[in-house]
């Protein structure tokens, strides 16, 4: 897995957003830090796109390349048909008000020098969106609709609120400007789980209200599995399978997606906390990133072959994309042997 | 030096003086600008050697403080009140003079952040002699021995080059693993892990879970996992106790705990998880509301305010610790999910649940009966490594002698309910510092209308 390949994507006039071969690299001293090594995602109107892998495999530099946070190196980022990477800053700066980003740090990631109020409206005030009557019925509106009072909140600052307020805050400032596109980097990650499920139900219901398309990274594939239509697993910078989530989750096609699954702690003390052995050893270093699929380091099923050739996307059932040379799933799936390898129905058993 | 491994004669009597770990009534306080915060309010429990207590709750809980204030490791701006023995010795009036004996070689922690718990300018190597020259003395030698031998133990590749390194150029699983070594270095005989995998991945996750629980069973020290985390909990820990507000509001066998929820803080935080084998889109079940105000707590049950079943005895009065129907499982709730109490309670389904519970009723007092006649207590209710743990056992009841047999010997007990009787329960000396509290507490209040 962990390979590069197109033949998941869609159609482009189905898509908002279309991710041709996106490659990013840094520059380091020990050498090219290969962040995101040509991966190629879409996503529909109205679809939430999850992006899941563990940390360091290039879920969020994807994220920022699609914002041209730095632009990628590589690669094309069309968004409703138009190259962002192709724009002026000036035009970019036009189409990022459709495009916006909730971070994972509710707290930082709001200026707390300024009040909510401000933080909220300054979108709509660059582009001179309206009045200022018409502006403040928009923060009103945003505020509200996020389970804010706007009454008391507007005047406050971002340290007077809860993680789960300041995320909510955060929320507000991205709708306000009618967006299309919302990407959210690891929203939820610094929260309870129960402020979690909060902002999770407002998210959904936000993207009913406001007729948002999400792009939604986690590390949590729990978490991503809520709030997704379709799920893309990245791995060192390279996506390993897309699937629709309950699919993916059900039947796991690439080994990587049946080790996270197996590891994810279920809270039942009836279920053993996995039964195959863990994943061993750590992500490798993108600098020097294994030949091959990127994976076959840490892979129970890598062969030879997994080190000389690198796999392409490919789909091995309907609506399920894996780049992979030994699926778990499909037609060319080696026979089940229970002793040696993964079981692709590794997922917990249900509660 | 490695610890040693224990052998069964080093195992605790059972009972009272045999106990590693008792904490009574155990209360800390912040000194505040705001006023006293009482983010511990009365935690009684205690642990055997060679079983795990995993404490449960949201941030602001006090499950770390919990953790912090039994080792004596709290700022200086709190009080701690209450009792802790360990191994029947109190140590809670200690001096930290008096209390480095304890750290190190009787109790240790491992940290939620490797990175900042680690000194990020001292090499590796130097981090885990420190200890061993300190409380063990070892020679330069030894040290640097034991330290080879503890990283190879907790699985880090290459560890002799990896003592030469600092903090910076390991990943956060082998700083975890790191941390983990510091820990063990002389042998503790109780672990604290506080969020010890909310910083890494969950793969890593799981690696270092399963070396946390490889470790405390080939050492057989007790465990305390504080986590955020129930699924964390679930299949590793013997002993559970939910806290919320400073409070253990739920206390039980792990899988009693889980197979029988009564207090409806745990049954939100359940549901609010989202689950894996939900499709996607499934509606979450959040919990409304913030946590209390820890200055200022309102009389009656602290988490009334935010509680779907809340009725006005529970606005009024604090439930202490009632004890459940199954053994060793206590909770602080008036009108308990499950049973007839709650105003939400199904007859149907719960019948349903009830023959269930029954069933297990029976099964565990059959097993106990069977572990009675072993007559052992040691082997059957100490066991390093019992079933509930591994979850090997495939017969219910096989499961369930564990269960509750560590209903009897670790975790959270009810001192017969008196210390938080209605009304007796807060600490008099508390009240004028609450009067003086009032004003700040209108600008909290305000900060929650938000929602």
């Amino acid at each position: 897995m962990a390979g590069s390949g197109t033949a998941h994507l869609r159609p482009p006039d189905e898509t908002l957003l279309r991710v041709e071969n996106l490659v990013v690299e840094f520059p380091s001293k020990r050498g090219k830090v290969n962040a995101v090594s040509n991966i190629s995602l879409d996503v529909k109107s109205g679809e939430t796109l999850g992006l899941v892998g563990e940390s360091g495999c290039g879920k969020s530099t994807t994220g920022k390349a699609i914002m041209q946070l730095p632009p990628p190196t590589s690669g094309k980022v069309l968004f409703k048909g138009t190259d962002l990477t192709s724009l002026k800053s000036a035009d970019l700066r036009r189409v990022r008000t459709s495009i916006q980003m909730i971070f994972q740090d509710p707290i930082s990631s709001l200026n707390p020098r300024r009040r909510v109020e401000d933080i909220v409206a300054e979108g709509l005030r660059i582009w001179s969106i309206g009045d200022d009557a018409s502006r403040d019925r928009k923060v009103d509106e945003a505020l509200e609709t996020v389970g804010l009072d706007p009454s008391t909140a507007k005047g406050r600052r971002p340290h007077q609120f809860s993680g789960g307020q300041c995320q909510r805050i955060s929320i507000a400032r991205s709708v306000v400007t009618d967006p299309n596109l919302i990407i959210c980097d690891e929203p939820v990650s610094a929260l309870d789980v129960s402020v979690q499920a909060q902002i999770l139900n407002l998210l959904e219901d936000m993207k009913e209200r406001y007729q948002l398309t999400l792009i939604f990274i986690a590390h949590d594939l729990a978490v991503v599995k809520n709030v997704s239509d379709r799920v893309a697993v990245m791995y060192l910078g390279k996506i390993c399978e897309i699937a629709p989530p309950d699919q993916l989750f059900a039947q796991p096609a690439h080994p990587y997606t049946a080790a996270l699954l197996d590891a994810i702690p279920v809270p039942d003390p009836t279920v053993k906390p996995h039964e195959q052995p863990t994943l061993e050893g750590d992500l490798p270093s993108p600098v020097a990133p294994p030949s091959g699929c990127r994976f076959r380091t840490r892979c129970p099923k890598a062969q030879e072959r997994c080190a000389q050739e690198e796999p392409w996307v490919r789909e091995v059932a309907s609506g399920q994309f894996v780049a992979c040379h030994f699926p778990l799933v499909g037609d060319d799936a080696p026979p089940v042997d229970q002793s040696t390898t993964m079981q692709p129905q590794a997922a917990p058993a249900s509660a | 030096m490695t610890a040693p491994v224990p052998t069964l004669d080093q195992r605790p009597e059972p009972g009272g003086a045999g106990c590693l770990l008792e904490v009574d009534d155990l209360r800390t306080s912040f000194r505040t600008d705001r006023g006293m915060v009482r983010a511990v309010a009365g935690v009684t429990l205690n642990l055997e050697r060679g079983k795990t207590l995993g404490i449960v709750g949201e941030s602001g809980s006090g499950k770390s403080v919990l953790a912090r204030s039994i080792m004596g490791i709290v700022p200086n701006n709190a009080e701690r009140e209450g009792s802790i023995r360990f191994e029947g010795t109190e140590i809670s009036g200690l001096s930290q003079a008096r209390m480095r004996e304890y750290w190190g070689q009787q109790m240790a922690m491992v940290f939620q952040d490797p990175m900042t718990a680690l000194n990020p300018v001292l090499k590796i190597g130097r981090q885990i002699t420190e200890s061993l020259h300190e409380h063990l003395e070892f020679s330069k030698e030894e040290a640097n021995q034991t330290a080879l031998a503890l990283l190879k133990s907790v699985g880090i590749p290459e560890p002799a080059r990896r003592l030469k390194e600092y903090p910076h150029q390991l990943s956060g699983g082998m700083r975890q693993r790191v941390m983990i070594a510091i820990a063990l270095a002389c042998g503790p005989k109780l672990l604290f892990a506080d969020e010890p995998t909310t910083a890494l991945d969950v793969t890593v996750q799981a690696q270092i879970l399963d070396l946390l629980q490889f470790q405390q069973r080939e050492r057989f020290m007790g465990m305390i996992l504080v986590t955020h985390d129930l699924g964390v909990v679930a299949g590793r820990t013997d002993h559970i106790g939910v806290m919320y507000a400073g409070r253990i509001v739920e206390t039980g066998p792990t899988r009693t705990l889980f197979a029988h929820v009564r207090h409806p803080y745990t049954e939100a935080l359940l549901q609010s998880i989202p689950k894996i084998e939900l499709p996607s889109h499934s509606r979450l079940q959040s919990i409304a509301g913030r946590p209390p105000n820890l200055v200022n707590t309102p009389p009656g049950c602290t988490f009334a305010p935010r509680c779907p079943y809340a009725q006005d005895r529970c606005r009024e009065e604090e439930p202490p610790l009632i004890e459940a129907e199954q053994p060793g499982h206590f909770h602080r709730c008036w009108f308990p999910v499950g049973t007839p109490a709650n105003p939400a309670y199904n007859a149907e389904a719960s019948a349903e649940a009830t023959a269930r519970g029954e069933a297990t009723f029976d099964r565990i007092a059959a097993a106990k009966a069977d572990a009675a006649r072993e007559d052992s207590t040691a082997s059957a209710g100490f066991a390093p490594a019992p079933t509930a743990v591994d979850g090997e056992a495939d017969a219910d009841a096989e499961s369930s002698v564990s269960a509750a047999g560590a209903g009897n010997v670790g975790g959270i007990h009810n001192r017969a309910g008196d210390d938080d009787a209605p009304g007796g329960g807060r600490p008099r000396r508390r009240q004028p510092l609450r009067a003086r509290r009032q004003t700040s507490t209108t600008d909290n209040g305000e900060r929650t209308d938000g929602r």
